[in-house]
């Protein structure tokens, strides 16, 4: 199989989700769609399964609020229980209320931090990262669809001319 | 179209007939052009004022905090009422991008990057004024539970005070990933329209390679609603730990349970003045008046209104608990606060944060967009008197009269003042000129159901 896509670009967000759905009616691959703004539909009209990435934030969420138990009760009331303003230090249960601010805290910063971090890794940026948007429009007003030829360049080009676009491209992918 | 249908009756959020691309262009100007003689002139003024700050904080670290207007009464003052106030003004921020976003409110896409910047910028400044008053803050360290050479040494988790820690760290350090995760979309927009190369290397670096893939879409838009999610308690925890700072101490007028709360609405009031007196400039000054519309400057009006009296309601509660309680000190306490040495203070605070909002009931003045920017600055002094009552009024008079005495500020608690707000601005000035100051990406989703020539196009069917 070859590396071939054409590219077919739109400037229009309502052209290009009549023309995805058009072409995954009509059976042609996509590889990939490059929008300047989030199109809301897309990833369902083009197929693309559900991101599991609020799932990762409710884990990352409970490793927090289980680290923030660990640490208060290994430093307050395991390793040099004080009494401080009279407050019970014998058992983690009668000193847990004070610690409830900080277990929220902890929750929430393991949660936000590490899920962005997987969003980083998973979409591929971080500093130094090279863009590999197709076209630099792509992030001002054109919407690029790639679709993979699989020895129907032809036919697919003349398919895709009747779907609204405003330019079309046949290039190798790397 | 249909699919972008949004109702009549709501007023539009991006004025004129804008495609796509003049967003990218209008947005891109102010990064791309160059700076006029005002800009230089405020960033000169704010730069003096930054480094007199830097001035009076290393001659507090050389000599010790006794270079402060503080006595052995009087112990908190300037520096825990400038902090309270930064703190309070941070929270518009968050509150723009993350409560409005889980109520699905569109118009928070003008204006929540530059709320947002002006988060993370006031927050900053904030946590410089206690790090300042432990005096040693070569050891600002010791606040954070790390091994140390003592072995069994940690910090207190009892204390409020650790628990502030917790918090606007926690606060500052989401509020800067969840701000930079929206940028990255601006960022690119930026990278790919730069020619020079110096101008393409530093965007391409910020931008984290983004490519606007559908998949990318997909994932940032929910990370951008977990993070609001997380964002939104977040938010109301800062400030009820900061208020916890005083509401679990035994001091009189401090003590009280209303505080959570009543400093979650100040500090919510105190933020949305502080971005309109902020947006109403930049508007106008980068040529931003079709996207930060009169209508995001009533909305915000609205806010101030409602959070305005909100806070006053928390005032007349106090009063009347204190009256109601039958404490003597507690009595007192209230009693001195408006009666005693610091009533103009105290009346300060009342008639900016309690009476000046309510002119915004009347359509004609939360409108005016002269009158909202006159109101936003006459409530960040209120909020910033309501801290310094709240403070020294408590402390001042204590138990013992002998020991009463009064406050007053010397050149170095001013100067450290004048600094932070100097910061501030330095950094608000930088970022006008070099970020994308809209989230452009956002604006374009809704360009099409809140555009006034869409609105216009759709009407017109109806009719």
């Amino acid at each position: 199989m070859s590396n071939k896509v054409i590219q077919a670009m739109y400037n229009d967000d309502d052209v290009l989700m009549d023309a995805v759905k058009q072409v995954r009616t009509a059976n042609h691959h996509i590889e990939e769609v490059y929008t300047p703004f989030p199109v809301h539909g897309l990833d369902k009209a083009m197929g693309l399964k559900g991101t599991r990435i609020a799932i990762t934030a409710f884990l990352y969420g409970c490793v927090g609020f289980s680290f923030a138990i660990w640490m208060m009760n290994y430093m307050m009331i395991e390793n040099w229980p004080q009494d401080i303003g009279g407050k019970p230090s014998f058992s983690f249960f009668l000193n847990m209320p004070s610690f409830v601010p900080i277990m929220f805290e902890l929750t929430v910063f393991f949660a936000a931090h590490l899920m962005v971090i997987t969003f980083y890794m998973r979409s591929k940026l971080w500093p130094f990262k090279e863009a590999e948007n197709p076209d630099p429009r792509t992030t001002d007003d054109m919407f690029v669809m790639e679709v993979a030829v699989e020895g129907n360049e032809n036919e697919l080009v003349s398919f895709l001319e009747k779907t609204g676009t405003v330019e079309i491209k046949v290039t190798e992918k790397h | 179209m249909s699919s972008h249908y949004e109702a009549p009756i709501r007023k539009p959020l991006i004025d004129g007939n804008k495609s796509y691309h003049d967003i990218t262009v209008e947005v891109a100007a102010p990064v791309e052009g160059k700076a006029n003689k005002l800009w230089w002139t405020v960033f000169l003024i704010s730069l003096a004022a930054f480094l007199w700050g830097v001035g009076a904080i290393a001659y507090t670290i050389g000599t010790g905090i006794g270079v402060w207007g503080l006595n052995k009464t009087v112990g908190w003052a300037w520096d825990i009422t400038n902090f309270v106030w930064w703190v309070g003004i941070g929270h518009a921020g968050t509150l723009i991008s993350a409560v409005l976003l889980l109520f699905r409110q569109k118009w928070r896409m003008g204006i929540n990057r530059s709320a947002e910047a002006m988060t993370i910028f006031s927050v900053v400044q904030a946590g410089l004024f206690p790090v300042i008053h432990m005096g040693r803050v070569w050891d600002a360290h010791f606040v954070l539970p790390i091994p140390n050479q003592f072995g069994t040494l940690w910090t207190n988790f009892n204390s409020p005070l650790l628990w502030d820690v917790f918090a606007i760290s926690t606060y500052l350090s989401v509020s800067l990933v969840f701000w930079w995760t929206g940028l990255l979309p601006d960022f690119a927009m930026l990278r790919d329209r730069a020619i020079k190369p110096f101008q393409k290397k530093i965007y391409s670096l910020l931008s984290f390679g983004w490519t606007g893939r559908a998949k990318d879409w997909q994932r940032f838009e929910e990370v951008s609603l977990v993070l609001a999610g997380l964002a939104t308690p977040l938010v109301l925890s800062v400030h009820t730990i900061v208020s916890f700072d005083f509401a679990t101490s035994v001091i009189p007028g401090w003590h009280t349970t209303i505080f959570p709360p009543y400093f979650v609405a100040g500090a919510v009031f105190s933020g949305f003045a502080m971005v309109n007196t902020l947006l109403i400039i930049m508007r106008k000054v980068s040529n931003l008046e079709a996207y930060i519309t009169p209508q995001h400057i009533e909305l915000m009006n609205i806010i101030i209104m409602i959070t305005g009296s909100i806070v006053g309601c928390a005032y007349i509660t106090e009063l009347f608990i204190a009256w109601y309680s039958g404490v003597e000190y507690e009595q007192y306490a209230f009693l001195n606060r408006a009666t005693g040495p610091y009533w103009w203070a105290y009346l300060l605070m009342m008639s900016c944060n309690v009476f000046s909002p309510q002119f915004m009931w009347f359509k004609k003045l939360r409108s005016s967009i002269t009158f909202s920017f006159i109101i936003s600055i006459v409530v960040n002094v209120g909020m910033w008197f309501e801290r310094f009552v709240i403070i020294v009024t408590s402390l001042h008079r204590d138990y013992l009269p002998s020991s009463w005495t009064m406050f007053s500020p010397t050149f170095v608690d001013i100067g450290i003042y004048v600094g932070t707000i100097g910061f501030f601005f330095v950094l608000f000035l930088l970022y006008a000129r070099t970020f994308p100051v809209i989230a452009q990406a956002e604006v374009k989703s809704i360009l099409k159901s809140s555009g006034e020539y869409y609105k216009k196009l759709r009407d017109g069917n109806h009719e």
